[in-house]
């Protein structure tokens, strides 16, 4: 339903927006792409063309090579971890349980913190000190508790590397997911699992038939979510690892800051500026696009 | 007796997660608290034997005997910055709300959905041209320059907000002040702005958390410490040899401050915007 009348005083108050949004959004999209084309792969600007050369390379390269394969991981990792734990704590906490409050907020508390700050923190948790220092963050906390078998080299470790900052990505964004979930469980109409459970279903059955059916299109939003903030990840790396031992805690949005503002390399930063945009809009566009058309 | 072994478990699990969700949280507050002569990395885990707030002072103020900045100056920053980003990025949201639910023209969908994209890219996708055009613009190393970027970049997410809020509020409400004689503005000024208390709720208090807690466009848009937001200015301190690590950890706890007060006492509306950042209105 819409209002019918004069037609153009709307639009004339959205314009702005469309012409803001127009010029920075899909305006400076096509001028990195153009950039990603050229030479300029040094302080001064240099536009003359190259074709697809900066991708060539790119693609050549075994630091992007490494970077595509970490932010693999990172993504399995962290939106699996993510779904199932939020899953879980949302299944738990809608029991009825004493403190549910205070549970939910505790767990979505880390989603207020910038990145930034999580980084500082875990960097110093998972330091895995030195033989002068001995066991010092969590390994220590594990040494004392007689884990000792979890104790490990963390991001230093470039076997481990990217995986630990998975793990401080858990803690700030299960909690999200949690989130989601408990909303979809207090949607799922009480009547509905009452019959099942008059019907003689057990708990397991009206679980698996009832309550995940109904959580189906959270987790599809959800995996949606949190797949394009670990494709975009960067904060994080910043403040925790940076690139890690043999670019083990490397990822694409963190070499096209490093390569083009200390570098100076442009043109390459760009080409990895798109192949990152195209992998989100992979993910987002048919979301988007699926999400709207139902609305309407 | 059976019922009571699964609550048991349920309690069990759920004090697991406690403890992996409370360890960073502890760890802040307890080193922040600790005197230098507690502060130690063998000792990291111990509580406090009593509050001391040196290592905070000294990750407020920065000391020039050994050659660091504090955060003061950037936490002024931040607010300065905070402030008006917040407000007209809101006030765009509301207009844009408004026009897309309840004056939707030829396009206006499409038009949604394309500026709806915006909070979705990467941002490395568009720093390159944003640099040069803020350097044109002489706003490059600003706090102006930055808050205009914030403004722009946070157009999507503010008018998705206003919409999906303007969306429960009934047209007939409007078509009625209408047959009465209101205009578009008319109508918004008297029937939908002061309805907007809620939607300007959620879309500030996620705004200004976003903005507080943003590191990209802090780093590229302002790379000269007098004008860095917090978080730039945190990630420098933790950065440097020099700085011991309880006061970079004191600084962190600085730096989450503001949004956890957020979080405590307005947290009602940090959620709802959460939700709708996931498009589910």
């Amino acid at each position: 339903m819409q209002i019918k009348g004069d037609k153009w005083t709307p639009i004339l108050f959205i314009t702005p927006s469309i012409v803001a949004i127009g010029i920075f959004i899909y305006g400076f999209i096509g001028w990195t792409s153009f950039i990603s084309f050229t030479k300029w792969n040094n302080v001064l600007p240099d536009y003359t063309l190259v074709g697809f050369e900066n991708y060539r390379k790119l693609f050549a390269n075994m630091r992007f090579q490494i970077d595509l394969h970490n932010t693999l991981v990172f993504t399995v990792i962290f939106v699996t971890s993510c779904l199932l734990i939020g899953l879980l704590l949302a299944v738990l906490i809608d029991q009825r349980i004493k403190g549910e409050g205070i549970f939910r907020n505790l767990f979505l508390l880390p989603m207020a913190l910038s990145f930034i700050v999580s980084g500082v923190i875990w960097h110093w948790l998972f330091n895995p000190g030195s033989i002068q220092m001995g066991n010092i963050g969590v390994n220590q906390l594990f040494e004392k508790v007689g884990l000792n078998f979890l104790i490990c080299g963390w991001y230093t470790d470039p076997n481990i590397g990217i995986k630990a900052v998975a793990i401080a990505a858990i803690w700030q964004f299960s909690g999200y997911t949690m989130a989601l979930y408990l909303a979809g469980l207090k949607g799922i109409p009480l009547e509905l699992r009452e019959a099942a459970a008059i019907d003689g279903a057990s708990k397991w059955k009206i679980f698996y038939y009832i309550t995940l059916p109904f959580l189906r299109p959270i987790t599809f939003g959800a995996i949606i979510i949190l797949g394009h903030i670990s494709l975009k990840i960067f904060d994080l790396i910043v403040a925790m690892t940076g690139s890690g031992p043999a670019f083990s805690s490397d990822v694409p949005a963190f070499f096209m800051y490093d390569t083009t503002f200390r570098g100076n390399h442009f043109a390459q930063g760009a080409s990895i500026a798109i192949i990152l945009l195209l992998l989100v809009s992979l993910l987002i566009i048919p979301y988007l696009i699926t999400t709207f058309r139902k609305e309407a | 007796m059976k019922i009571s072994v699964t609550r048991l478990l349920i309690y069990i699990i759920l004090a697991i997660f406690t403890i992996f969700y409370i360890i960073p949280m502890y760890i802040m507050i307890a080193t922040g608290m600790k005197s230098f002569a507690e502060v130690s990395l063998d000792t990291m885990w111990n509580l406090p034997l009593s509050l001391n707030f040196n290592s905070f002072s000294l990750a407020w103020v920065g000391s020039i005997k050994q050659g660091f900045r504090g955060l003061s100056g950037s936490f002024f920053n931040s607010v300065l910055l905070v402030i008006p980003a917040t407000i007209i990025s809101a006030l765009f949201g509301s207009l844009n709300g408004y026009v897309l639910t309840k004056w939707r023209f030829y396009g206006s969908d499409l038009i949604f959905t394309m500026i709806l994209f915006g909070m979705f890219i990467p941002y490395q996708s568009i720093v390159i041209p944003l640099v040069l055009t803020l350097q044109k613009l002489h706003v490059y190393g600003t706090i102006p320059g930055l808050i205009l970027v914030h403004v722009i970049y946070g157009i999507p997410i503010s008018t998705l907000i206003f919409r999906n809020y303007y969306i429960t509020v009934p047209t007939e409400m409007i078509e009625a002040s209408k047959i009465d004689g209101a205009n578009f503005f008319g109508i918004y000024r008297w029937v939908i702005f002061p309805l907007s208390t809620p939607g300007f709720a959620v879309a500030m208090i996620w705004q200004f958390t976003s903005i507080w807690n943003d590191f990209l466009f802090g780093l590229i848009v302002t790379p000269n410490p007098a004008s860095q937001p917090i978080t730039v200015a945190l990630n420098n301190l933790a950065g440097s040899y020099i700085v011991q690590w309880n006061v970079q950890i004191a600084g962190a706890l600085l730096t989450a401050l503001p949004p956890i007060l957020v979080y405590i006492f307005l947290g009602k509306f940090f959620l709802r915007g959460l939700m709708q950042g996931s498009l589910k209105g």
